[in-house]
């Protein structure tokens, strides 16, 4: 029998989490964010957060709602744009920041859920991100020594997920969970939808349950859209 | 000279069939425009989808669909989705063959300038060090000169670097210039500038040909 991973709700999955942790976020921009989770986090009041996540939401939603409360005190991420709060707190020097390459940023967490303490990339050679990072050459080209990143607790947002914990995404809200859910010593999965062990197909699961603690059933999702970029609709008449 | 979409109108000319291709933000997301039908390429995104299509008719926009733009988009037959790692696992092991991307600054060694103004709010650099730093074919979509008219293609980058000796072509409202042995060169004249117009607008060396053909841009 699968070991089971189910929790009640976001209350019981964030058990544990305290003031000073460093976390994991998946999401790109406010695709594919823990909602809930973050909801129980405003909710705890923990604080002095370090937050590993590509972005950093927009005032109101994502992790907006946790810098508006001044929860966290260091940002990783690769693209912070879109948040005035941010920016105010970054300019007046309440907020750290490291800014780091995309790729680098998911291969680190790849990395430290994969026991790889360190990996080269070009990324970054020559470039501000290099200083103090060691260089060597491979093939000629000129590589950047960038180490593993893990965190206390990773927060990923799955599509379906049973109560194995094995995990499905939708669509491009898949990008930074799967490496997060990798990289955290406690990993809590919300979903849209949760089912039974055995329901969904071995062959098509993204995440497999052993990356994942937690495992709950997220409700009201709201999934809003930044750039909402449509084509008209035209009736063939008048096409 | 050429407006936006003239830029991308060009560059479109540059894509072959077979290829995978990332868009930048701006300019170059325009490219997919001007693809000619029945041409076999595929566009990446690399928040984590192959086969990306246009934007959605209205009402039919999917929160969890969108562009490293974070604007909604559409998937094509063919499409796959993937996570970030995978993504630019595709873009560091070199499997995408065009990397097209906006920028500040160009210098003439081919080191690129396009994400942080020293004094101004830093957003990041989101995927553009990791792509500029693997792709071995990457062009430049950008006005030849910034708003308070000065030249974007200088003899070295004075804002803080993407990459280094990465851009090969550059295409501007001006010209399309190939760089090579330090130096900018020029290839092609948009339609109705001269090449006098362009050597002013150049701050960086330029190689001007005996022959400087115009663009052909339909």
């Amino acid at each position: 029998m699968a070991i089971s991973k189910v929790v009640t709700g976001s209350a019981a999955a964030c058990s544990g989490v305290q003031s000073g942790m460093t976390l994991m976020l998946g999401g790109f921009g406010l695709c594919g964010i823990p909602e809930c989770s973050i909801a129980e986090l405003v909710r705890l009041e923990v604080n002095d957060l370090t937050c590993i996540s590509n972005n950093a939401g927009v005032d109101d939603f994502g992790l907006g709602l946790l810098l508006q409360k001044r929860q966290i005190r260091k940002m990783i991420s690769s693209y912070v744009g879109e948040n005035d709060e941010f920016e105010r707190q970054m300019l007046s020097g309440e907020l750290e920041v490291d800014l780091i390459p995309q790729g680098s940023l998911a291969e680190r967490c790849r990395a430290g859920g994969a026991g790889i303490p360190a990996f080269y990339t070009p990324a970054g050679f020559g470039t501000e991100v290099a200083e103090g990072k060691e260089v060597r050459k491979f093939n000629g080209k000129p590589h950047i020594l960038e180490s593993a990143l893990t965190a206390d607790f990773a927060f990923v947002k799955a599509w379906k997920g049973d109560t194995a914990g094995n995990l499905v995404y939708k669509a491009t809200a898949r990008n930074f969970n799967p490496m997060m859910a990798m990289a955290g010593k406690i990993t809590i999965a919300e979903v849209e939808e949760l089912v039974p062990e055995g329901t969904l197909n071995p062959n098509e699961i993204h995440t497999p349950g052993i990356f994942v603690q937690r495992i709950f059933k997220g409700e009201g999702y709201e999934k809003r859209i930044e750039q909402r970029t449509v084509r008209p609709r035209q009736t063939e008449s008048n096409a | 000279m050429l407006d936006k979409n003239g830029i991308a109108k060009r560059i479109a000319q540059e894509v072959r069939n077979g290829w995978y291709v990332n868009l930048g933000i701006g300019i170059p997301t325009l490219v997919a425009n001007y693809i000619p039908d029945g041409m076999e390429v595929e566009f990446q995104s690399e928040n984590g989808i192959l086969g990306m299509g246009p934007f959605p008719l209205e009402g039919d926009e999917d929160a969890d669909l969108i562009n490293a733009g974070k604007q909604t988009i559409t998937a094509m037959p063919g499409a796959v989705y993937f996570d970030s790692a995978t993504s630019f696992a595709m873009i560091r092991g070199q499997h995408v063959q065009l990397t097209v991307l906006g920028a500040m600054e160009v210098a003439q060694n081919g080191d690129i300038a396009n994400w942080k103004i020293p004094g101004k709010m830093v957003k990041g650099m989101g995927g553009a060090m990791d792509l500029v730093a693997s792709a071995e074919n990457i062009i430049v979509a950008m006005m030849h000169t910034n708003r308070a008219g000065q030249s974007k293609l200088l003899e070295a980058c004075s804002l803080p670097l993407t990459g280094v000796g990465c851009v090969k072509r550059v295409v501007t409202n001006l010209a399309v210039l190939d760089i090579r042995e330090g130096a900018f060169h020029l290839v092609e004249r948009a339609p109705g500038v001269t090449v006098e117009e362009i050597v002013a607008a150049t701050a960086g060396t330029l190689v001007v040909p005996d022959d400087v053909p115009e663009m052909q841009i339909s």
